[in-house]
């Protein structure tokens, strides 16, 4: 047992965090500024945190991750960080030339009271931003909130750079929210066959996904572009997936440049999916094609195919906000039973989407924000299930209960194929059904007596 | 394009100076200072400047105090609960991350392990502004509570320094409370110092200070030493206690790989200290030395022959002829695998190169792997080490003593009065080194490579992709962080901090596994698929008709 010390009685902590399910702000903010298009991120505060989230992001996107860090010493602690930041500045241009910079602060920057907006200010009216050149910036204590917080602050802090020119563009914003570079990879392509012309920002496809070619390239081709960014303030609307990682920044757009704002749930599973392309429809006044009808069709006709294998089975889960609401639907609208779910995200609101989802379930569901896994493994010691969801480290967990799982959210440090293979849209939904059905069928493979052994299933 | 070739067309000086080309001023004549052309100089080596800080903006390979404190000395240990005292994530991020595997042997599979937890106080705003004292406190009780570990050790990470939680006295206080459990801290805060060095000073100190010399209860043996400097990673010490048991030796306690609270207690019972790495847990060796009188000598069971070599010295300290032949025995009946394996992956990686920028010793201790490969050492550094891990321990005389490493607490260790005694008198220790056994030495990086090399502090991102784009070595060695902008280059690149599969790589097994991993590196077929076909010949000479 890799977990033998988990003991089945739940006692209350009110202190201790045991295997947490979510992180620090600034590797969200990180992974988020990836997603402009010649931005370097860079880590205001001491080298060890910005070591961290690059090593984290790297094994997860097993991509190169590229950011600078204002590498605090003692000195730099005392006496505020501004001259390392204002000299990482002319280094950074100076060396690796983005367009760029994406600063976002880490506990220490933050507890010892660095102003941000005003060390920016500075360093441009001192000229040591060259000209051309952007900076943009988000705060991001890791004692408040999550890295979903922190990805969510710097999605927000893109906003900065729109202007608009008083002639609309046409366009829709589509923020996606943290999720994969295939997914928003599946998304352009989704609204591409919708007919609607998007915005999509942060957009990690084709940074975060790119291709052996025997040349490394610092800030390779994919990413919104800073003219796209400035754009957003033009555009039609804006389409927030996750209340937790993008609506924040849609709104600002709308209360800044009256962009009105939609926010939906991420588009995972049936219904959500439904939503989004209803949302595009509307919002682009245009009709929803047939090859779109095709997917959805192929979805529910798995769903037809195999719901016998789906119906009435337990799950647990453990995850971010926003995808585990979509998820949670998901598995509801299929005739699963989501039983224990958390996050380590605070905020009530997650309890209350959850209890909405589930409230025709014949069972109270354990949820809770501020969870950690190790209370998600007492959970399951008091009522099993058939089969777990979450991030790497819950493997431990489905060993040592011997349940069947399956790596969804982040990070996922020991698989492949997440970068690769969409799990939004329909067609993300068939995959996210093909993987419940091979491993509850390999397990029912290696569980059946002989006699019940069957080639077809 | 065979190696020779590729050696003849760069020259170091040219190298250097494009290496630095792109900087700032200031920032170019700082990096080189760090970047130093290796010439075997009659008198030792060229200096070269290290421990020094990061340059702002410049993208590092290093990590921090804390990383070096928690993740690499305390984290390997099983039995002690190590809760970290901040916000969520650092706490996170050291979670299982190194590979530092570990069993737990006779306890049977019941044995306390608590290194697949992961424990914070996950501060939040109202803790950095009223002080997380209190919730510190209230978190060593609930782990008590639930666990009842022989030990919990906290560590302080940027947020907490800088409130001024005291988290020393919070956990003494703890102790006193508990009775049968120690509670101890460590304040490495991630801005103190210049990288995981600190952190590695900071840990060693207070290992020493807490938990070495608290069991005196006789330890069995007959050849006791402590191996120091090893982690354990991938299953590098499982393969070096199975070569320890078979020749006799007893190994009281790994520093920290696969280790316990009691081997750490009990370790001032060795009459020897053998250090691997020496970056990291050199203080250790030396207050173990001042404090029980237990010398310490350099070993490293990266390369078969190194292994060999460094079992010898071993038997060699305790000058028994029973053991001396025993380990000739050992080493004889495991050296025709290595060397099978060596000869056959020979016939692929003899004359390649390599190039490898690790941690404190790494660097250094891996070249004699690639040596028996027949792959030649074209630049290497460290990430965090000291100008004596480069030059040989001959230049900490003149060290100067600078404001970040100032700020590390020097322990001041006398000689236990009723527990120090020394192993060997001095005549035997003189008479041992004129026999070749070096105590309290080793010589560094530097005087192992060849002339013209490059040896590089502090490497950053920027200076490895154009140190491989020109020197395009056959593989690079480096960690997690680098690993894919290298590979985008076209060149393998093996991860030896943490490695990034497969191991041990230590002593004879390990070696052989290392043949194996370097020969499918270099010889993979993938790294030839970089262009397509079409290419090589973008421009169509002849056209196609379908008939
Ligand atoms: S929790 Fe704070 S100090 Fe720790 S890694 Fe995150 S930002 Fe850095
Ligand atoms: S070998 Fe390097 S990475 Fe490993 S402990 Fe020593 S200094 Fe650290």
């Amino acid at each position: 047992m890799l977990l033998r010390h988990t003991p089945k009685e739940i006692s209350e902590r009110k202190a201790l965090t045991i295997n947490p399910a979510k992180t620090c702000q600034p590797i969200g903010a990180m992974y988020a500024a990836l997603g402009i298009h010649g931005c370097l991120p860079h880590s205001h505060g001491s080298q060890g945190c910005c070591a961290y989230h690059r090593s984290t992001l790297t094994r997860h996107y097993k991509e190169p991750i590229s950011a600078g860090t204002s590498s605090f010493t003692e000195g730099a602690s005392v006496f505020g960080g501004q001259a390392n930041l204002t000299q990482a500045f002319n280094n950074i241009f100076t060396v690796y030339n983005p367009d760029i910079v994406a600063v976002h602060t880490t506990c220490l920057s933050e507890t010892i009271g660095d102003d941000l907006p005003q060390i920016r200010k500075k360093a441009i009216t001192e000229g040591k931003i060259p000209e051309g050149k952007y900076v943009i910036g988000a705060s991001t204590p890791s004692y408040v909130g999550s890295h979903v917080t922190g990805f969510s602050n710097m999605v927000k802090a893109m906003t900065e750079l729109a202007e608009p020119t008083g002639k609309k563009n046409g366009k829709v914003n589509l923020i996606p929210g943290w999720v994969e570079p295939c997914d928003m990879e599946e998304l352009k392509r989704i609204s591409k066959l919708m007919g609607v012309s998007t915005i999509m920002f942060p957009d990690t496809s084709g940074v975060l996904n790119s291709p052996l070619t025997g040349e490394y390239k610092m800030f390779p081709a994919g990413g919104t572009t800073i003219a796209e960014l400035q754009s957003t303030a033009d555009s039609t609307g804006t389409l927030a997936l996750g209340e937790w990682c993008s609506a924040d920044a849609a709104r600002q757009l709308d209360k800044k440049y009256k962009v009105p704002c939609t926010v939906l749930d991420m588009p995972f599973g049936l219904k959500a999916t439904d939503r989004f392309i209803e949302a595009l429809r509307t919002l682009a006044g245009v009709n929803v094609p047939e090859e779109i009808m095709t997917e959805r069709g192929q979805l529910v006709d798995l769903i037809s195919d195999m719901h016998q294998y789906f119906y009435n089975k337990k799950v647990a889960l453990a995850g971010d906000p926003d995808q585990l609401i979509a998820m949670t639907e998901f598995l509801v609208s299929i005739d699963m039973c989501p039983v224990h779910i958390i996050t380590g995200t605070p905020g009530k609101k997650f309890e209350k989407r959850i209890k909405e989802i589930t409230a025709d379930m014949p069972y109270e569901v354990n949820v809770k924000a501020k969870g950690d896994f190790f209370l998600l493994h007492q959970w399951m010691k008091n009522e099993p299930v058939d089969l777990l969801i979450s991030n790497t480290y819950g493997k431990y967990i489905a060993r040592d209960e011997d349940v069947p799982f399956i790596r969804w959210g982040f990070p996922i440090l020991d698989r492949q194929g997440h970068q690769y293979f969409p799990t939004v849209g329909y067609k993300g939904g068939l995959r996210l059904l093909e993987k419940i059905l091979t491993v509850l069928l390999d397990r029912k493979d290696r569980d059946d007596p002989e006699t019940k052994f069957e080639l077809v299933l | 394009m065979g190696a020779a070739e590729k050696l003849v067309q760069w020259d170091p000086t040219d190298i250097k100076a494009e290496l630095i080309k792109k900087y700032p001023p200031k920032v170019a004549r700082k990096r080189a200072k760090q970047i130093m052309i290796n010439e075997a100089l009659e008198n030792g080596t060229p200096e070269i400047t290290a421990n020094v800080r990061t340059i702002p903006g410049i993208i590092t390979m290093r990590g921090c105090t804390y990383a070096g404190c928690k993740g690499v000395i305390m984290g390997p240990t099983r039995d002690i609960v190590n809760l970290v005292h901040g916000p969520i994530g650092c706490s996170f991020y050291a979670w299982l991350t190194r590979r530092n595997q570990t069993d737990p042997g006779p306890e049977g599979p019941d044995g306390e392990n608590f290194m697949n937890y992961c424990f914070s106080t996950d501060m939040q705003d109202q803790d950095i502004i009223f002080g997380g004292e209190k919730k510190l406190a209230t978190a060593i009780q609930e782990a008590y509570d639930l666990f009842h570990p022989k030990s919990i050790a906290i560590f302080a990470t940027c947020p907490v320094g800088l409130i001024g939680d005291d988290i020393h006295t919070v956990s003494r206080q703890m102790k006193e409370k508990f009775g049968d459990c120690n509670v101890y801290a460590f304040s490495c805060e991630g801005y103190k110092g210049v990288s995981q060095s600190a952190g590695h000073h900071i840990a060693n100190n207070q290992v020493f200070r807490h938990i070495v010399g608290e069991n005196d209860e006789p330890v069995e043996g007959k050849y006791k030493i402590n191996l120091l400097g090893e982690y354990n990673i991938g299953g590098d010490g499982f393969e070096i206690d199975r070569v320890f048991k078979k020749c006799g030796i007893t190994n009281i306690s790994t520093f920290s790989g696969n280790s316990t609270y009691e081997q750490f207690a009990t370790a001032h019972q060795a009459d020897l200290n053998a250090v691997m790495c020496h970056r990291s847990i050199n203080y250790v060796a030396d207050m173990l030395e001042t404090k029980f009188g237990i010398p310490w000598i350099k070993v490293n069971f990266i390369g078969a022959e190194a292994t060999a070599k460094s079992l010898r010295k071993i038997a060699a300290y305790f000058e028994d002829q029973k053991l001396i032949d025993k380990v000739e025995a050992v080493i004889a009946e495991e050296m025709p695998e290595v060397d099978a394996a060596a000869k056959d992956a020979q016939d692929r990686t003899k004359g390649k190169t390599a190039m490898m920028f690790v941690g404190g010793s790494r660097a250094h201790h891996y070249q004699e792997l690639f040596n028996e490969l027949g792959m030649k050492t074209i630049s290497a550094g460290y990430e965090f080490a000291h100008r004596d891990d480069y030059e040989g321990r001959r230049v900490l005389p003149f060290i100067k003593l600078d404001a970040d490493s100032r700020n590390i607490e020097e322990l001041e260790v006398e000689a236990d009065p009723e527990r120090y005694s020394p192993r060997k008198t001095e005549e035997a220790l003189k008479t041992l080194e004129e026999k070749g056994l070096k105590f309290k030495d080793y010589e560094g990086l530097a005087p192992d490579m060849e002339d013209g090399t490059l040896v590089i502090d502090d490497l950053n991102q920027y200076e490895a992709e154009k140190l491989v784009e020109l020197m395009k070595p056959d593989i690079f060695c480096a960690g997690i962080k680098e690993k894919f902008s290298i590979q985008k280059l076209g060149v393998p690149m093996k991860q030896l901090h943490s490695y990034d599969s497969g191991g041990p790589y230590a002593g004879f097994k390990g070696a052989i596994n290392f043949y194996k991993e370097i020969d499918r590196l270099v010889s993979s077929k993938v790294w030839s698929y970089m262009k397509a076909p079409w290419q090589d010949n973008p421009q169509l000479s002849g056209t196609f008709v379908w008939e």
